[in-house]
């Protein structure tokens, strides 16, 4: 194991570094620019079972130090992305790869799931029960404790890869729900998705977004992200990855202190396309700065906590 | 896609509230006429992006209309290095044009015509360019696509200047073999429908990242769903399905 590298859920990752879904399509784009197989994994675009086009535009408003998308789940379906985009991202990508997914029911969520898990190249599963984009799915999941943990039961029935639940952070009380899916035998969480957030053009007084309301992420959301993750962190057993406004080495060490085993970086990718490779490129000399070792021995290693 | 740092060499102003600004670095990624860049600002969360207008060596023009806080402090920039994506989109089809191309502009929709007219009169070809504004003071570039060799027609929506009317109106006199064009989305539409032949627009919408990879601009097409950043700005027009 190298300075860098992390177990999540059984696997072995080079380094805890994973853009997050929605951010990096299928890898390819990115793969353009530099060798993708440097980071850690990554979280492909959240898959349904059925194609969906997603929401009207404008689907993205910018805010001080962030930005509020309302993409909707664009996405071919789940038959479309295992014949046409996972042999795309195979000829780039060579490690294990994290399917993102999203339902409207309960038996969505078994059936996208159950055809991911048995291709070759996904390491794990993240069950997207927070997306704040989509009516009458999505994140209604994420905020009820017995809803989260029914999908992640059903999930796990027919599946055989580590099940990662990806959490919403609209909700009064966040460790509830993580535990919820714990119970229910969720093999990991991360958190956290996007916050509801909304902007209005002074001069149309109109929403900025077509669907009024989107996902606020970026570097303003970090402080929320790192208090989520350390609350939940304290709370279950399994890994937790950290996600939310990460955009350095040092919001990596820091979500780690927090509790999280794996990072993901998210709005980050779509400003910088190049700030994941940076991140890795960067953390051993960060590392060296703090006096760390590796990072598996800071997980969860903020004091007095 | 590159990513480059480009160094301000001049920044001015061509109308009240349009400016042109030259820029010196790498400028290989930039393939057709019609793509476009994508510019960090500092204190601004996404890029700004904006069509490129020229490209002589390692140089590349730019025009922009001040319409926000990012296009004001372009403004104010007198000199300095901007962080830019270069080479995004799909430019303009070259191929299709025919002898007798007419290229139509429309206020800030006029810059990516320009190095799409030189490339054209480069391979010989009789361009005709109409420029359309809404007044005189907004006028800008007349002489320099002149200079190019295009034979050039103004159009003015207040007849202070030029023809009065919309570019349709000038469109409706022309003959030609194929139209280019990109402007505000109410005169492509108007072109769409005054239009005898085939031909390419260049689309506009708000984008996340503009290369590709959030979703944040995707249109329906009549050959499926497509993004404004990648896999346009340019669409033809047999593949355009307007929103309403």
């Amino acid at each position: 194991m190298g300075r860098l590298s992390v177990n999540l859920c059984g696997i072995e990752l080079d380094n805890p570094v994973i853009p997050a879904s929605g951010t990096f399509g299928y890898g390819y784009e990115y793969a353009e620019l530099y060798d993708i197989n440097c980071l850690g994994t990554f979280s492909f675009k959240g898959t349904t079972k059925d194609p969906r086009f997603g929401n009207p535009t404008p689907r993205i408003a910018e805010c001080n130090a962030g930005m509020i998308n309302a993409v909707g789940l664009q996405n071919p379906g789940v038959e479309k992305v295992i014949s046409q985009e996972l042999p795309k991202l195979k000829e780039c990508f060579h490690k294990p790869v994290m399917a993102n997914v999203s339902g409207f029911a309960v038996e969505d969520y078994a059936y996208t799931c159950e055809k991911l898990d048995q291709q070759e190249q996904v390491g794990w599963l993240e069950v997207n029960v927070s997306c704040p984009n989509v009516h009458g799915g999505g994140m209604s999941f994420g905020t009820d404790p017995k809803a989260a943990a029914e999908v992640t039961a059903v999930v796990k029935k027919v599946t055989t890869k580590p099940v990662i639940v990806k959490l919403s952070p609209n909700v009064t009380d966040i460790v509830s729900i993580a535990k919820a899916c714990e119970d229910a035998g969720a093999d990991g969480i991360s958190l956290i998705n996007t916050m509801l957030g909304m902007r209005i053009d002074l001069r149309s007084r109109k929403p900025v977004i077509a669907n009024t309301m989107g996902g606020f992420s970026g570097s303003a959301i970090f402080p929320v992200a790192v208090r989520m993750v350390y609350q939940v962190a304290k709370a279950v057993k399994v890994p937790v990855i950290g996600m939310g406004g990460v955009s350095s080495a040092e919001d990596v060490i820091e979500m780690m202190l927090a509790g999280a085993t794996a990072v993901e970086v998210g709005a980050a990718n779509l400003v910088d396309p190049f700030v994941c490779r940076d991140i890795i490129r960067d953390l051993p000399e960060v590392m060296d700065a703090y006096r760390i070792n590796t990072l598996e021995e800071i997980i969860g290693g903020v004091q007095n906590g | 896609m590159k990513q480059g740092i480009f160094e301000i060499v001049k920044n001015e102003a061509l109308t009240d509230c349009v400016y042109r600004m030259v820029l010196q670095g790498d400028t290989s990624a930039i393939t057709a006429p019609g793509q476009f860049v994508n510019i960090k600002l500092e204190g601004l969360y996404l890029r700004r992006p904006i069509s490129v207008c020229n490209v002589e060596g390692d140089q590349l023009t730019i025009i922009y209309k001040v319409v926000g806080k990012g296009t004001a402090q372009m403004a104010a920039m007198k000199s300095g290095k901007l962080d830019i994506l270069t080479g995004l989109g799909n430019g303009y089809d070259l191929r299709l044009s025919g002898d007798k191309p007419v290229l139509l502009g429309g206020g800030v929709g006029v810059p990516p015509m320009y190095m799409l007219c030189k490339k054209l009169l480069e391979q010989g070809k009789a361009v005709q360019v109409i420029l359309g504004f809404n007044t005189k003071s907004e006028v800008f570039y007349e002489e320099e696509f002149k200079a190019l060799g295009a034979s050039v027609t103004v159009t003015t929506v207040d007849g202070s200047y030029g023809m009065k009317g919309f570019v349709t109106n000038a469109l409706e006199t022309m003959d030609y073999s194929y139209f280019y064009t990109c402007g505000p989305e109410p005169m492509l539409k108007a072109i769409y429908k005054a239009s005898n032949t085939s031909g390419q627009m260049s689309f506009e919408k708000r984008m996340g990242c503009g290369f590709g990879a959030c979703m944040g601009c995707s249109c329906k097409t009549i050959t499926g769903y497509k993004r404004i950043c990648k896999e346009g700005p340019v669409m033809q027009k047999e593949e355009i399905l307007w929103e309403d």
